[in-house]
């Protein structure tokens, strides 16, 4: 019980500087695969700060709450999966989450941010089969869907569930909105959708949604930890590196392909599970 | 225990008399009084049984004479659907009813001598079903005295039948009590037609082209179910002696090779009732009648007869081929339904076609059939009941007011019919959201097919969780985006319309809230009751875990939004690449004109549209049930 709560408090505390650091080196690490030197590793902190120093700057009063509310829900799932609870649950929550998002973005009535939530929800779509599986993935491996429970198997779930892993990660692009798969958004603010789902975000509701951001990646970065830890404390840092590698697959992923159209997205996000995943599943449950 | 035959007989009595009444005032007010009366009959059964701890109870034993009623009835019935099919030319659906008919009557009168039996069975599932049907039902039959007011004074072209609109409704809450307590298959078999004949005459109400094809599909799909059920019965009568719905479902699950056909066949007949796959065009058909007959085959009753016999037949399916069969079948139709769903601007065709996805899930459910998935079942079709209800009621609503049910139509309807949105919204997020009941349902549903090994179910439901999203929260961001609230819509629903509006949303709250001592109090001994052994299904930690989710979802967003509403915010107009004009409504084209802005959802009609998947959907289902069925039936010969 004593480790769950700390593990929460861990999580409040550390996972915006962990969140912002891992952001500031998607940044400094793009920057030079495109030959530049880049910001400082700690430039989102100091965005944040400057948007936390503006006022509220609304289309619609309500943007404030749903913003709020999705931060609010990511935190909460943060909670629950670093205190050891049902992974499934947890992804549930975050789908209710993310809901919140895509009503703050199309409760304007910009063309941008609307269609920026219409790809949002179709990324949902997308990506959600994969991430059930995966849950299913930790179940079939270590016969539960505890956080705590997986976390003492005698063998990490990844010898297991490669396939789900494969997936999860494939969908990960999609869930971290990056190319070729940002669909719903760009990094970069001079492209047909301009911002896509923050376009019509600014200043402090920019900057809490910035911060949900960063409790998202940290969530998702241990879900992918998940598949490495057992009892064996080195488990940890192999964890830590698996974690790492795939932040820097991501960033290479996105720094090297343009932008697909929905219809490859959905093909190939669904086709790679149900092949990948799908296959690992039959052989879990079979044999 | 006088509430039985009363639940059974007093809305058939009530059904004559709206027939003879027609004066419409007197008949509204006999309409109020009867619902009230059986919603409190239905209460006092239910606490009176479960103040009695719950026994589960065997009664009527000798009814030799309610049983040539009854056959008398059927015969009625038959000559009832000869006629109307010989009157629209439809001659060769009467021998659907003629020749099941002259099999029951044989059976009775010349077949074997059967066991002696009890009629009527009452444990926890029939009891709350009775709940079902009481509260849910008699709201609908509320809701539609204003809405029936409503619907004759816009659409004048067709005859004022209110009458025989409410004789249905009534006929058709008896036969749903008749066939939820009978342990007969004789008498559920009665029952069975009588739903069936009620939802036929109920879609033709308006007698148009389109409305009496459609009542026609519903009934030929309908009475090749009873069909089927009728050779069931008959099989169980000269193999077994005993045409006890109870003893079937004994034999089944010990395994008895006798119990195979009429179990499956029976589970095949229910099929066509849940609208299942390749039975569901029916459903889809039934949206011509007035609204709240839809909401009334959609939520309390008709579909759910055939949820609730599979719900018994599910013991006697677990493991089996049988199991096999129904789980695929239910699997592949909340998948593939979904899909369509996307497609669809209708608001009524998308509610259709997600009932249709979620029975789908629930027959998947009875036919894996352990305590888990009954578990699941059980709560997905409270929810479903609940808010489909709601959905229904609200859309038909909606409706009056804008004289459209196109989704996109309803584009920022929270702002324009307050009331009417919110409820929309409750009755949306019921249906998928976390903390609803949907969502645990299908947590559970989902770990159970796992545990079972049944991969497909498990992709199903995972791709068909991920599609039932989509299309949900594609229409609520509809219901709020932003829109020129200076165009006035008047909203003029009702009182009886927003009271069981009201009651339904009411309901929906509490049962989030309560469903964990629901699970617990009730369900789980119910599930002690069909399997004999004891399941906790939801362990401790994920009740807690519930617990706390329900507590933050409500919380939170009211926190957050009391302290949004509290802030001093700067509104500025949204962001339209430098064209604005000032407003968010417009923006300046390019001839340097104002042009009204106007958002829509995706649709993508021609990738998930019903035009295309529809087909292919229906070989696959009718070709694993053909294949299946002579897999099974041959297997036991």
């Amino acid at each position: 019980m004593i480790y769950r709560i700390i593990s929460i408090a861990a999580f409040l505390i550390f996972a915006p500087l962990v969140g912002g650091l891992l952001s500031g080196l998607d940044r400094k690490i793009s920057a030079r695969m495109q030959g530049r030197i880049g910001p400082s590793i700690f430039q989102p902190f100091y965005d944040v700060r400057k948007l936390f120093s503006k006022q509220f700057i609304v289309v619609n009063p309500a943007q404030v709450f749903l913003i709020m509310s999705f931060l609010f829900t990511i935190i909460f799932t943060g909670c629950m999966f670093f205190g050891g609870n049902d992974v499934l649950l947890c992804f549930f929550l975050l789908s209710t989450g993310a809901t919140f998002l895509i009503f703050a973005a199309c409760i304007t009535n910009s063309p941008y941010s609307n269609l920026g939530a219409s790809r949002e929800l179709l990324q949902m779509m997308c990506y959600e089969p994969a991430v059930l599986l995966a849950c299913i993935g930790f179940y079939l491996a270590t016969g539960s869907f505890n956080v705590s429970d997986i976390i003492q198997a005698d063998m990490p779930a990844i010898v297991k569930t490669p396939g789900f892993f494969i997936a999860f990660v494939f969908i990960l692009t999609i869930k971290l909105r990056k190319s070729p798969f940002d669909l719903s958004t760009s990094h970069h603010p001079h492209q047909e959708l301009v911002k896509g789902i923050t376009t019509d975000m600014g200043a402090k509701t920019l900057g809490l949604f910035e911060v949900a951001e960063w409790y998202e990646h940290v969530f998702l970065m241990g879900f992918v930890g998940l598949f490495f830890i057992n009892k064996n404390p080195w488990s940890y840092l192999v964890a830590v590196i698996a974690v790492l590698a795939t932040y820097f697959l991501e960033i290479l992923i996105d720094n090297t392909s343009a932008r697909v159209k929905w219809q490859v997205m959905l093909k190939s996000a669904w086709g790679v599970t149900l092949l990948v995943a799908g296959v690992n599943l039959i052989i879990l449950m079979v044999v | 225990m006088w509430m039985i035959p009363f639940l059974i007989c007093f809305p058939f009595v009530v059904s004559i008399l709206m027939y003879t009444i027609r004066v419409n005032k007197i008949r509204n007010i006999i309409t109020y009084i009867s619902a009230g009366i059986i919603m409190a009959v239905v209460g006092l059964f239910a606490v009176q049984w479960i103040a009695g701890g719950c026994r589960e109870m065997e009664l009527y034993y000798h009814t030799h004479i309610i049983d040539m009623i009854m056959l008398a009835a059927v015969w009625l019935l038959m000559f009832l659907v000869t006629y109307l099919s010989f009157k629209h030319k439809r001659k060769i659906i009467s021998l659907l009813s003629i020749i099941p008919t002259l099999m029951i009557t044989y059976l009775e009168l010349y077949g074997p001598q059967q066991a002696e039996i009890a009629h009527v069975h009452v444990d926890r599932l029939s009891v709350l079903m009775c709940i079902i049907i009481g509260i849910i039902g008699s709201l609908i039959v509320i809701y539609s005295v204003g809405y029936m007011h409503g619907y004759h004074h816009h659409h004048t072209e067709f005859q004022d039948r209110r009458y025989y609109f409410f004789m249905l409704l009534f006929v058709f809450l008896g036969a749903m009590f008749g066939f939820v307590l009978s342990d007969s298959l004789l008498w559920i078999d009665l029952f069975w037609e009588m739903t069936s004949i009620c939802s036929f005459l109920l879609i033709g109400y308006t007698k148009t082209e389109e409305a009496i094809a459609n009542s026609f599909r519903a009934l030929w799909m309908n009475l090749l179910g009873g069909a089927a059920l009728v050779v069931a019965i008959c099989y169980a009568g000269y193999t077994t002696g005993n045409l006890s719905l109870s003893n079937l479902v004994e034999l089944g699950a010990l395994g008895d090779a006798k119990a195979v056909i009429p179990v499956t066949l029976i589970a095949v007949a229910a099929l066509t009732k849940a609208a299942q796959m390749p039975f569901s065009k029916w459903l889809m058909g039934a949206m011509v009648a007035p609204t709240p007959s839809s909401a009334l085959l959609h939520s309390a009753t008709m579909v759910k007869a055939g949820i609730y016999i599979l719900f018994r037949l599910a013991p006697a399916m677990s493991g089996t081929t049988t199991g096999l069969l129904i789980s695929f079948i239910g699997g592949f139709t909340f998948f593939a339904a979904s899909i369509m769903a996307i497609a669809q601007t209708d608001g009524k065709k998308v509610l259709a076609l997600s009932t249709i996805s979620n029975l789908g899930l629930m027959v998947a459910c009875a036919g894996v059939g352990t305590a888990e998935t009954l578990w699941a079942g059980i709560f997905l079709m409270l929810f479903h009941a609940i808010s489909k209800s709601l959905l229904f009621q609200n859309t038909g609503a909606t409706e009056n007011a804008l004289h459209s049910r196109d989704i996109e139509d309803m584009h920022g309807l929270i702002y324009r019919l307050p009331r009417l949105g919110a409820f929309m919204f409750i009755g949306i997020a019921g249906m998928f959201l976390a903390p609803f009941g949907m969502l645990i349902s299908k947590w559970s549903a989902l770990k159970a097919s796992v545990d079972e090994s049944n991969i497909l179910l498990v992709l199903f439901i995972v791709f068909g969780s991920a599609t039932t999203m989509f299309y949900w929260t594609k229409w609520m961001s509809k219901l709020i985006s932003y829109t020129d609230t200076e165009i006035k819509v008047k909203d003029i629903t009702k009182k009886d319309e927003l009271l069981s509006l009201m009651i339904h949303a009411v309901l929906m709250i509490a049962l989030c809230l309560l469903f964990p001592v629901l699970s617990t109090v009730y369900i789980e001994p119910l599930l002690v009751e069909v399997f004999g052994t004891s399941t906790a299904v939801l362990p401790m930690g994920v009740l807690l875990l519930l617990i706390a989710i329900v507590v933050f979802i409500f919380f939170v967003p009211l926190t957050a939004f009391r302290y949004a509403t509290s802030i001093k915010v700067r509104q500025i107009v949204s962001y339209m690449n430098g064209i604005n004009v000032g407003n968010n409504k417009e923006f300046v084209d390019s001839m340097g004109e104002n042009k009204h802005l106007f958002m829509t959802n995706w649709y993508f009609a021609h990738t998930f549209g019903q035009r295309k998947l529809m087909r292919p959907c229906i070989w696959i289902t009718s070709a694993w049930l053909v294949v299946m069925l002579c897999i099974i039936i041959g297997g036991a010969l």
